[in-house]
């Protein structure tokens, strides 16, 4: 009797290091995952970061401009429109030839020029709109940089890679040194990138637009997916009874949000466009096939908060002579609402970070302007960063990274929200 | 604008419709509301539904209906031929119309003729604005003296708001089968005017890819020939790189946070890998193209390899990593849900953690882990920005990883971004193409749902 025990007792004992051993290597696994999955997450925020961190500055070129009469308005005709057609680009010549007098070759004076951006004349024109009396007078002027110098002076471009392949040559590192020593080149905040729309100048180039064309497009999507989203899922969850009917409704909520995002695009393209005639790049539009993939996101989380309202609530409400739509409406519905925000929150953000349906639509136009509403042709934040992406200007690259860390601040903004919101208001039965 | 003052308008006459609807019923009790049937604010709702919904109904009607009734009245004195002289089709000198109508710079010199039909569409839009306008001002009266006469102490108001209010209800539940069939509509017909011109079965299993279709008959390299084999075989390629990051990494994490971790670090890991499953796609699409992918190229250059630097290795990589939380959350939920007793049956037998894990949690997780991986195909299939900004154009045929593919989801993005003309084989093939990925993820979806279904065991 004794004897097999033993034996069986041996056999196990034996075995018990290598299973310990399979033990700690099956946990090392889980490790490792998991690290590996935080490492991705890491190395992928860290790496946008230090791409975009840049362009939240600017370098800025300081010249003493002379706004000469002579440019200006040499007739003295003192006529708004005249002042306003003026060669200020010329100053912007005049004054880097009167900076770097040696410079005489018109090939060699046009390198010189693109150390600034070509957005100076405007600058200058804005200056001269909001006071005439500067005209013949000088002043000390600090002047947005060129892209390309712009990305030299925060180290982008390096010194030592051969002159063919660099975007910026020799002489023109001679001079930004010169500027740089002599105090007239420096770094500021960039506020032309948070407040002007899109353009082929990098240095120019602005997320306002693409911002504002988000948040039309989210505005629409909003007014219409939350009130459809929410009274779909009260009248599933609460008002109807389990028929074929509604077995069908669900399928074909499931499948809505179970279909590729592309697939919104495709319908939207087909039916919005060419059958209804909507205008393209619109944010209505997008709006409206943002809206058509958030209900189903909607829909979930509403049920989820109705039924995580107790039945108790209903049977007092019953018990009292409501009526099963005013049980709904008075009491389950405002018990359930935090948690319906959360969820409306949460499909927003995923509504904000979407692009793929946006691209069928037009959404991927150049446009330079700000929308002013929801029927003008706008870019969101997405496309917008896609459509940098493609840009093959290096200085483009920072400006892509800088949008998508704003893209993220504004979705940890909006999920922050809705943690906190589901903390504060979140009721546990 | 317009729309806005419309809008304004009808919200204020259902007010006006809910102040009388409430006022009228109290007056006709003399203000002792328990005489009435139901509570005062029902007949103000009453006659705010009769108020706002003909107009409400007349007004969705038009927006669906105005442009065809205009562009037909248009098309009656319209120029049939174009400013150059060229015959065009209605459509072409249609659409010219309406960018002429709407201000837009339209292409060529243009004539008196086309100039007359535009002011002709602006001046008929106007009159049909106006009279929608009227017409919805006449409804909303009309509506309000009809409800206002039936308003009576005995009047059942709520059980008749609450009819209404049902119906509400269940044609906004009714935009999902909505959706669905525009969805399919929209598909089948441009796929079924592509199939017209280019065979089913050569699109199927053609094995060569090039849309460019040639606008003179004499051009070189527009073959225009529309076999999608290497587009199935690239998405294929890029999903099957993307799992074998994913599932790994998540079904391990997933185990090791549902079996392992203290509640404390699984407080902390879960939250943070719900932020990857946050993050936009076009953001991963960025990371692959920009960092990854030329990366990937400069490391195979050190060991001597060729990387393409759009390689489907690198498109897939970042795919798989944004699947990550995908699998690991869905297969979290299902290893949880096996039931305790099951590992404290398995402990009690002697067998260690992952001796449990693998003999009892696993096969017992089995179906829904599968499910939850064909999920992630699915999404692997359907995913557009990492694609479109990391994978390369070019249909090639190939199963090696570091060489540049091209799937389904880039060439409808390729071919419908862009100039459009809504005839070409080449617009109409995105639709077809849209339509194969359509059917193919949801096939994985009803899989999915058939495999938990029918292989789950019930636990009690």
């Amino acid at each position: 009797m004794t004897a097999p025990n033993t034996s069986t007792s041996a056999l196990i004992t034996a075995s018990l290091r290598s299973r310990h051993a399979a033990e700690k290597r099956f946990r090392a696994y889980g490790i490792i995952a998991i690290a590996t999955a935080l490492v991705f997450l890491v190395v992928l925020l860290s790496s946008i970061l230090a791409k975009g961190y840049g362009a939240f500055f600017q370098t800025q070129i300081s010249l003493s401009i002379v706004f000469s009469q002579d440019v200006i308005d040499p007739k003295k005709t003192g006529d708004g429109q005249v002042i306003a057609r003026a060669n200020y680009q010329k100053l912007v010549r005049n004054a880097l030839q009167a900076r770097f007098p040696h410079v005489k070759k018109r090939r060699e004076i046009k390198k010189l020029s693109a150390l600034v951006s070509r957005g100076a004349r405007r600058q200058l024109q804005a200056m001269v709109a909001n006071d005439p009396s500067l005209i013949g007078a000088t002043r000390r002027v600090w002047l947005t940089a060129s892209g390309d110098a712009d990305m030299f002076n925060k180290g982008a471009i390096a010194r030592d890679i051969p002159e063919k392949t660099r975007r910026i040559n020799d002489r023109q590192i001679a001079w930004l040194d010169a500027l740089e020593e002599s105090g007239a080149l420096r770094k500021r905040f960039n506020v032309t990138f948070f407040t002007t729309g899109d353009s082929r100048e990098p240095e120019q180039a602005g997320i306002w637009g693409a911002i504002v064309g988000s948040a039309l497009t989210l505005v629409v999507t909003l007014i219409l997916s939350f009130p459809l989203g929410v009274t779909a899922a009260v009248y599933l969850e609460e008002l109807s009874v389990k028929n074929r009917w509604t077995d069908f409704l669900e399928v074909n909520i499931n499948n809505m949000a179970a279909v590729p995002s592309i697939i919104y695009g495709l319908l939207g393209l087909a039916v919005f466009l060419n059958v209804m005639h909507l205008p393209r790049s619109a944010p209505l539009v997008g709006g409206i096939v943002l809206a058509l993939m958030t209900f189903p996101t909607i829909i979930i989380a509403t049920r989820a908060a109705l039924k995580a309202v107790p039945p108790s609530i209903r049977e007092a409400a019953r018990g009292l002579g409501a009526s099963p739509v005013q049980v709904v409406l008075h009491h389950v519905l405002p018990l359930a609402m935090p948690g319906i925000l959360t969820g409306t929150i949460i499909g927003m953000s995923r509504a904000l970070g979407e692009s793929a349906p946006l691209l069928m639509i037009g959404m991927v136009a150049f446009i330079v302007d700000i929308p002013q509403g929801p029927f003008d042709p706008a870019t969101v934040l997405p496309v917008q960063i896609y459509l940098w992406a493609d840009s093959p200007e290096r200085a483009f690259v920072e400006k892509t990274a800088a949008a998508t860390l704003v893209l993220l601040a504004f979705l940890v903004i909006m999920n922050a929200t809705a943690v906190i919101l589901r903390r504060k208001f979140e009721k546990r039965w | 604008m317009q729309f806005f003052v419309l809008a304004v308008t009808l919200v204020v006459l259902t007010g006006i419709g809910f102040f009388f609807g409430r006022s009228r019923a109290l007056a006709s009790v003399s203000g002792r509301a328990k005489n009435l049937h139901s509570l005062p604010d029902y007949y103000g709702w009453y006659l705010a539904l009769w108020c706002g919904l003909p107009s409400f109904g007349l007004f969705l009607l038009w927006l669906l209906a105005e442009p065809y009734l205009v562009d037909f009245l248009v098309i009656g004195q319209m120029p049939t031929t174009l400013p150059g002289g060229g015959a065009g089709s209605l459509d072409l000198i249609l659409s010219l119309v309406h960018s002429l109508a709407a201000g837009h710079p339209v292409p060529g010199e243009v004539t008196p003729a086309l100039e007359e039909a535009a002011d002709h569409y602006n001046s008929l839009r106007q009159i049909s604005f106006a009279g929608l306008a009227a017409a919805m001002a006449s409804l909303a009266a009309a509506g309000l003296a009809w409800g206002l006469r039936r308003i009576t102490p005995d009047m059942r108001a709520r059980n008749r708001v609450e009819h209404a209010l049902r119906w509400l209800l269940v044609a906004s539940a009714t935009i999902a089968v909505l959706t669905t069939i525009g969805i399919v509509l929209s598909l089948f017909f441009e796929a079924i005017r592509f199939f017209r011109l280019i065979p089913f079965w050569d699109f199927l299993f053609g094995l060569n890819w090039s849309p460019q279709t040639s606008i003179r008959a004499d051009q070189v390299g527009s073959s225009g020939e529309f076999g999608a084999i290497p587009l199935f075989a690239g998405t294929l390629l890029v999903t099957f790189i993307a799992m074998v990051v994913a599932v790994p990494v998540g079904l391990m994490s997933a185990i090791y946070m549902a079996d392992y971790a203290s509640p404390g670090t699984r407080n902390v890991v879960k939250p943070v890998l719900e932020v990857l499953a946050g993050i936009p796609t076009v953001v991963y699409g960025f990371f692959a193209a920009l960092t990854v992918g030329p990366f990937l190229r400069d490391l195979g250059m050190g060991l001597g390899l060729d990387v393409a630097s759009e390689s489907a290795l690198a498109a897939g990589g970042v795919m798989g990593i944004m699947i990550i939380p995908f699998i690991s959350s869905l297969s979290d939920d299902i290893i949880v849900a096996v039931p305790q007793s099951l590992r404290d049956g398995s402990y009690a037998l002697g067998a260690t953690r992952s001796e449990t894990v693998r003999r009892v949690v696993l096969p017992a997780a089995l179906p829904g882990v599968i499910s939850a991986c064909l999920l992630g195909v699915s999404r692997a299939i359907g995913e557009t920005m990492i694609v479109v900004m990391a994978a390369g154009l070019a249909a090639n045929l190939t199963a090696n990883p570091l060489e540049s593919v091209t799937t389904v989801t880039v060439q409808i993005v390729t071919l419908l971004v862009g100039d459009q003309e809504f005839d070409s084989a080449k617009t109409l093939a995105a639709f077809a193409l849209g339509l194969v990925l359509f059917v193919v993820t949801l096939a994985l979806n009803v899989i999915a749902l058939r495999v938990v279904q029918k292989f789950r065991e019930q636990y009690d």
